[in-house]
């Protein structure tokens, strides 16, 4: 194998009101599943060491994450190079249980959005109420970002991990950009660092 | 512009997030219905003016089928339940009853 | 003529003048003017022609509601038509361009529309321009379309950006006035979270111009209290320069926010528009003037009262030295004192009411030493560019002059309509308020939203309240019930108490003269911008347009980019009395959004050019760019349709790439098939489901083409499935397929077999998948190394996992082309590594990348079918021959019962054979077959018709697919397929194998 290349090769926009960057490969597994299914939620949890996530967030653990995509289905993150490691042993965790891992990671693309601006960015493509008291850090939202579907989180009170499907990191990247712009501040929230 | 509440995954979103999926709680005709029954499962659609009930999926979202009693004139959300079941649950029927006292909607009131 | 004053101007800053130019005049101005103040404060009274007639137009109104003055703004790529000189802020450097004349604005040779006036009624062009047929067509619409019209469309694309933003709130205010300023504060108090616009870059609205006393200061005061107040909060946002443009379902609202149009150098998005979600919404947006129907309205320097005192007391600007004052009220008589106040003349105040005494205000005028005529009014206004003098005239009588009255402006007021566009728009219903004549909210119809509440609250004049303390009431009361609407207990509110002068009533003037003959009524103006007249909408309702949406159409009153923001309800209320009933019995003509016109860029927000919509790249994308791709959409993929070489045609390119494909090796990037994972102990029964064929009986280690049909029976998807292992397959889907397969699949799961053990993971995107195609396909792979990839190890239809020249991979051994062919699925991170291995260890072998078309020939030469060539959501899978790939061994399968219906088991249906010319040539794609004989429209009847056609090189001839009637009964027979180009070509049915009857060459 030679080394795995992500869409844009680590593209980054640093000129507007919030940096916006392709991170490196991220190693994601999707765990389809009964989350109420003991078995499922113990390997999940063991492969991930992150506690298991309650509807609508994500949990974190020191190296891996689980993300709550729907009743049935988690998203696991970890180092990229971990993947068949934590695949293998989030099989070996499922058993018998009927359940579907797999490993998706070069389906998917990584971004983030970082500086105290970060929310506008993300309130100018996403139908989602993203005033500080609305949505935290700890929880995961799906939902439409401009024209396709994304996920994202927050890792810290300024910074935003945004997940898409591959083929459509350009566009992602691209409407951040343009919603990034500078001068574009909408100028409604309080600056997180007291500034602004 | 509607907004749903999505029953599986509890998010309040704006239609753009959705997709509609037509009528709710047909029973599917397979090759041994007749033709009528056939036909009326293919093409007969209720299209009431008041109570309906509708399928949608939470496209943009957890991805899940749900239904939606709504009212088609007023766009009154009446409730939003699993897509999991064959007929309208009874608190959402009671909701209704409460609101358009005497509503009938195929074999339900 | 209209001039700066000396002093005045309480919105201006004199020590920040400005230049601008209108049609290439400089001008001066200041800081906080609008266009129009400026254009005034340099005596341009004249500003347009009008739409039809061409009249010369000026001023009317102050604000959002102005009819005329649209101007073009901007040069170049930036300019923009139809903008409003009353709501354009001046800035340094603003140019502006007057609209509608040719040559010139002061000599407009469309103005002789104006004497033709009598011969150009409402109605007029339906009237005159049916017949004779023919020269709709070529004389009359291109003289109507040259002359018609007010701006002139942008020619080049707009330079600037523009963006959305989603904002939600528990209470939204709308109208930054002093009603909504209070109640915003009661809402706030509740501890809602509260947004307040305003569309203008000024809190406070009328208020500060009316007067008054709050709490015993001046109103003035007491808006910036409320706006300090208001500030200090943290569940308020303030907002200036946003229009609610509209209101729609669940409480959500377009907000319009103009960033910099009053600063263009600044950086950032031109307008933002906001996609505003509230819980409960405010209107205070206030109530607009109406003006009086007399003749003449419409001379430059005939304006609204309001707005004649707007420009005197904000801008320091003086319509004229001389200003007649004509009214039905008493507010307008706020416009006579502030005139007097600025130095400026008011020879008189007619006013049509006949009262018993004095009102206060009349009285006051009396000791201000104005002369006040009752039951007054205006015959005519004389003047042509501009105001000379006003005739006056009894207002019960028909016109009789009584005398003559020099002036430079005219202020009327025919009283104040509240502003009910916003409540409107989402189904609120109004009342017709007889003492106040004006129609306002019914407060027991406001628009209701998802839980069935009421979900907007009119306050301030926008509710009928036109008097400071009812104003202020109202909107404590809307704020309560706002809080309370959104879930939050406002608490105990006090409105502050506030005085103003008592007012006496209103008196309904809908034509000036009452018995106004024709002479009069065909020059008293109802709608400005798209020339309606009073006697326009007394013929129409002559003609039989009662109904008010009727007449609307039948005149354009109403229709302009205003709205008849003005004419409305004048003109209603003259259709009304044409009709001989009341003005509730006409009622309204609905409220559209938007309030005013918005920008179509603040619409399309950030989806323009790169961006206007996702395009979709596989992990390959930048070597087919970099290598000559021909780009080819396939659905928001973009697929190389082939890859052209230097000095190359994209044919010689196709034919190059299809030649090479099978006489050496071929590489296709195949990584936009769908790919989607089905596990589960009811996997095989599922797919038993969703496959016309069996699945379940695939052995694992083997891939089956399938066929999916939806339940009408119609062919929706074809592709291959490679069983993994006993609980697992992996369904190829086609390009196009990926995503609504997926969907299709999971729609059945969860709504239809939700008991079922199965789960579906849509992989797609997680691999690159190359196809290496020909007879030097193995050599290739071998060169690579790490599999064992004989024809023994690894047989067609056959799939295995293993490692290729250090990449793990899965090969499956199928093939589209008919020739020798591997499909590579690889980590698509890995992709490009691969595929550029690939390109080295193929370079002996004679590799080329192959695009789209290549893969089209391939395919058509063996018969294949394409899901959207051969299918179209009618074709059923018997029709296209594939009866071998129906199960007759199941019960059930989705689209089973569907084929089994009458028609489609008609023997009559058109089926697949191959189709070939005579000549060699290529059939027109979709060219149709005639048979003898014509249809009832007296058509050739059609036969059957071409689904594939190309040139293939590797048999040097046309050859192409087709469904034809009887088709496979036909073999041998000759059809007539007559082509758009007049030629008719012959084509002979033949079998649709082309090439490699025997399927001896995929596998070897």
């Amino acid at each position: 194998m030679s080394e795995p290349v992500t869409a844009l090769g680590g593209a980054v926009f640093e000129t507007g009101i919030a940096t916006v960057r392709e991170e490196p490969v991220q190693g994601m597994i999707t765990l389809r599943g009964d989350l109420e299914d003991s078995a499922v939620r113990a390997a999940a949890i063991g492969a991930s060491g992150a506690e298991m996530p309650d509807r609508g967030t994500i949990t974190t653990s020191e190296d891996a994450s689980l993300a709550w995509m729907s009743p049935d289905e988690l998203m696991l993150l970890c180092p990229h190079g971990e993947v068949p490691e934590r695949l293998a042993r989030l099989q070996e965790g499922l058993g018998d249980a009927h359940a579907l891992a797999v490993n998706v990671s070069d389906a998917r693309a990584l971004l983030s959005v970082v500086g105290p601006k970060a929310r506008d960015v993300l309130a100018k493509l996403c139908p989602v109420d993203l005033s500080p008291g609305a949505f935290t850090p700890g929880m995961f939202r799906r939902t439409r970002m401009a024209q396709v579907g994304a996920a994202f989180w927050m890792p810290t009170e300024e910074t935003f991990r945004v997940v898409c499907f591959r083929s459509q990191t350009q566009y992602v990247f691209d409407v951040l950009t343009v919603a990034a712009q500078k001068g574009s501040d909408v100028g409604i929230w309080p600056d997180p660092t007291g500034g602004g | 512009m509607l907004i749903l509440t999505c029953p599986v995954c509890g998010v309040t979103s704006e239609e753009t997030e959705f997709h509609a999926g037509g009528e709710a709680h047909l029973t599917r005709v397979g090759p041994a219905g007749d033709e009528e029954a056939f036909g009326d499962y293919l093409f007969t659609r209720e299209n009431p003016r008041g109570v309906h009930f509708e399928r949608w999926r939470h496209v943009y979202g957890c991805g899940k089928w749900f239904h939606a009693a709504r009212c088609t004139t007023t766009l009154e959300v009446f409730g939003t339940y699993s897509a999991q079941t064959t007929e309208p649950p009874q608190a959402i029927r009671d909701r209704i009853s409460q609101k358009r006292p005497g509503w009938i909607w195929r074999d339900f009131a | 003529m209209s001039k700066r004053l000396a002093t005045g101007g309480r919105l201006i800053d004199r020590q920040h003048p400005l230049e601008f130019t209108f049609n290439g005049s400089k001008l001066r101005g200041y800081g906080g003017d609008t266009l129009a103040s400026a254009l005034l404060a340099n005596d341009r009274m004249l500003l347009g022609r009008s739409f039809k007639y061409h009249r010369p137009r000026g001023l009317v109104a102050s604000g959002a509601e102005e009819p005329n003055a649209l101007v073009h703004l901007g040069e170049g790529t930036a300019m923009e038509p139809n903008q409003r000189a009353t709501t354009t802020e001046l800035f340094e450097g603003l140019s502006a361009q007057s609209q509608n004349h040719w040559p010139s604005l002061e000599f407009d040779i469309g103005a002789i529309n104006a004497r033709l006036a009598r011969f150009l009624p409402a109605g007029f062009y339906y009237k005159m321009f049916i017949h004779p047929r023919p020269f709709w067509k070529h004389v009359f619409e291109p003289i109507i379309r040259r002359s018609a019209g007010l701006g002139r469309a942008p020619v080049a694309g707009d330079p600037d950006t523009y963006e959305h933003f989603h904002f939600f709130c528990d209470v939204m205010v709308i109208g930054g006035g002093i009603a909504g300023l209070q109640a915003a504060l009661t809402a706030a108090q509740s501890g809602a979270k509260v947004l307040l616009v305003e569309q203008t870059a000024h809190w406070g609205g009328r208020a500060p111009l009316d007067g008054g006393t709050v709490a015993g200061s001046p109103v003035d005061n007491t808006v910036e209290e409320m706006l300090a107040a208001l500030r200090a909060l943290p569940n308020v946002t303030l907002r200036r320069r946003l229009m609610a443009a509209g209101i729609y379902d669940h409480g959500y609202v377009l907000g319009y926010e103009q960033l910099r149009d009053h600063a263009p150098d600044a950086d950032g998005p031109r307008q933002r528009l906001w996609r505003i979600r509230a819980g409960h919404i405010i209107t205070a947006t206030g109530a607009v003037e109406r003006p009086l129907s007399f003749a003449g309205n419409d001379i430059p320097g005939v304006m609204l009262a309001s707005a004649i005192r707007d420009f005197a007391v904000n801008h320091g600007v003086a319509v004229g030295r001389r200003t007649v004052v004509v009214t039905n009220n008493d507010d307008a008589y706020l416009t006579a004192f502030a005139l007097q106040d600025a130095g400026l003349e008011v020879p008189v105040i007619l006013d049509a009411r006949v009262l018993a005494e004095d009102s206060a205000a009349m009285a006051r005028a009396k000791s201000l030493g104005i002369r006040v005529l009752m039951g007054h009014g205006i015959a005519r206004v004389l003047g042509g560019k501009r105001v000379t003098a006003v005739q006056i005239c009894s207002q019960a009588g028909d016109g009789t002059v009584l005398e003559q009255i020099g002036c430079e402006a005219v202020a009327m007021s025919g009283g104040w309509s509240p502003v009910v566009h916003l409540w409107s728009h989402c189904g609120g219903k109004l009342l017709w308020d007889e003492t106040q004549a004006h129609f306002r909210p019914d407060v027991d119809k406001s628009p209701t939203g998802a839980d069935g509440a009421a979900f907007v609250s009119a306050a301030g004049a926008a509710s009928g309240a036109m008097r400071l303390a009812d104003v202020l009431s109202s909107a404590t009361a809307a704020g309560v019930r706002a809080a309370e609407a959104a879930g939050f207990d406002p608490g105990s509110v006090e409105t502050p108490l506030a005085e103003s002068p008592e007012e006496a009533p209103i008196a309904p003037v809908w034509l000036m003269p009452a018995h106004a003959g024709y002479d009069l009524r065909s020059k008293a103006w109802l709608d400005y911008q798209n020339d309606v007249k009073v006697s326009d909408v007394e013929l129409a309702a002559r003609e039989g347009f009662e109904s008010v949406e009727h007449a609307k159409r039948y005149t354009t009153l109403g229709m302009a980019t205003d709205q008849g923001k003005l004419s409305n309800i004048n003109g209603l209320a003259t259709l009304a009395a044409a009709r001989g009933s009341t003005i509730p019995e006409v009622g309204t003509t609905t409220f559209r959004p938007p309030y005013t016109p918005i920008s179509m860029g603040s619409i399309a927000g950030e989806a323009r050019g790169e961006v206007f919509q996702p395009i979709r790249r596989t992990p390959l994308h930048d070597w087919h760019e970099a290598n000559g791709a021909v780009w080819e959409p396939v659905g928001q993929w973009r697929r190389p349709y082939t890859y052209r070489r230097a000095g190359e045609s994209t044919h010689d390119a196709v034919m190059r790439e299809t030649r090479n494909t099978r006489e050496n090796l071929g590489l296709l990037d195949a990584s936009t098939l769908g790919k989607i994972l089905v596990k589960g102990p009811d996997a095989g029964k599922f797919l038993d489901m969703l496959y016309t064929n069996m699945m379940s009986t695939l052995k694992p280690g083997r891939c089956r083409y399938g066929l999916m049909c939806s339940e009408n029976g119609f062919l929706i998807d074809d592709g291959v499935v490679a069983r993994l292992d006993q609980d697992t397959f992996l369904c190829h889907t086609t390009t196009g397929g990926a995503e609504h397969i997926h969907q299709h699949m999971e729609e059945w799961l969860q709504t239809e077999w939700w008991d079922w053990r199965v789960w579906v993971v849509n992989v797609t995107e997680a691999y690159a998948q190359i196809a290496v195609v020909g007879p030097n396909a193995r050599k290739a792979l071998e060169k690579l190394g790490g599999m064992d990839l004989s024809r023994e190890a690894l047989p067609f239809m056959g799939w295995a996992d293993g490692t290729l020249g250090g990449f793990r991979v899965r090969v499956f051994r199928i093939s589209f082309s008919g020739e020798l062919s591997y499909e590579i699925a690889v980590e698509a991170g890995q992709g490009r590594a691969l595929w550029d291995a690939l390109m080295v260890v193929g370079y002996d072998l004679g590799v080329m990348p192959y695009g789209t078309e290549a893969l089209h020939i391939l395919r058509a030469e063996k018969g294949f079918i394409m899901i959207g060539d051969e299918t179209d959501g009618t074709v059923i899978p018997q029709d296209l021959g594939l009866d071998w790939a129906i199960s007759k061994k199941k019960d059930d399968y989705i689209g089973k019962r569907a084929q089994a219906r009458s028609h489609m088991t008609d023997p009559a249906r058109w089926k697949l054979v191959g189709l070939e010319t005579l000549s060699g040539a290529t059939l027109p794609d979709g060219a149709y077959a005639v048979g003898e004989g014509m249809n009832a429209n007296g058509q050739r009847v059609t036969i059957g018709r071409v689904t594939s056609s190309y040139r293939s090189p590797n048999l040097g001839k046309g050859i192409a697919m087709g469904l034809v009637l009887n088709g496979p009964e036909r073999m041998g027979e000759v059809l007539e397929f007559p082509g758009t180009d007049g030629a008719t070509y012959r084509a002979r049915i033949v079998d649709p194998v082309f090439y490699d009857k025997a399927g001896e060459k995929a596998d070897v």
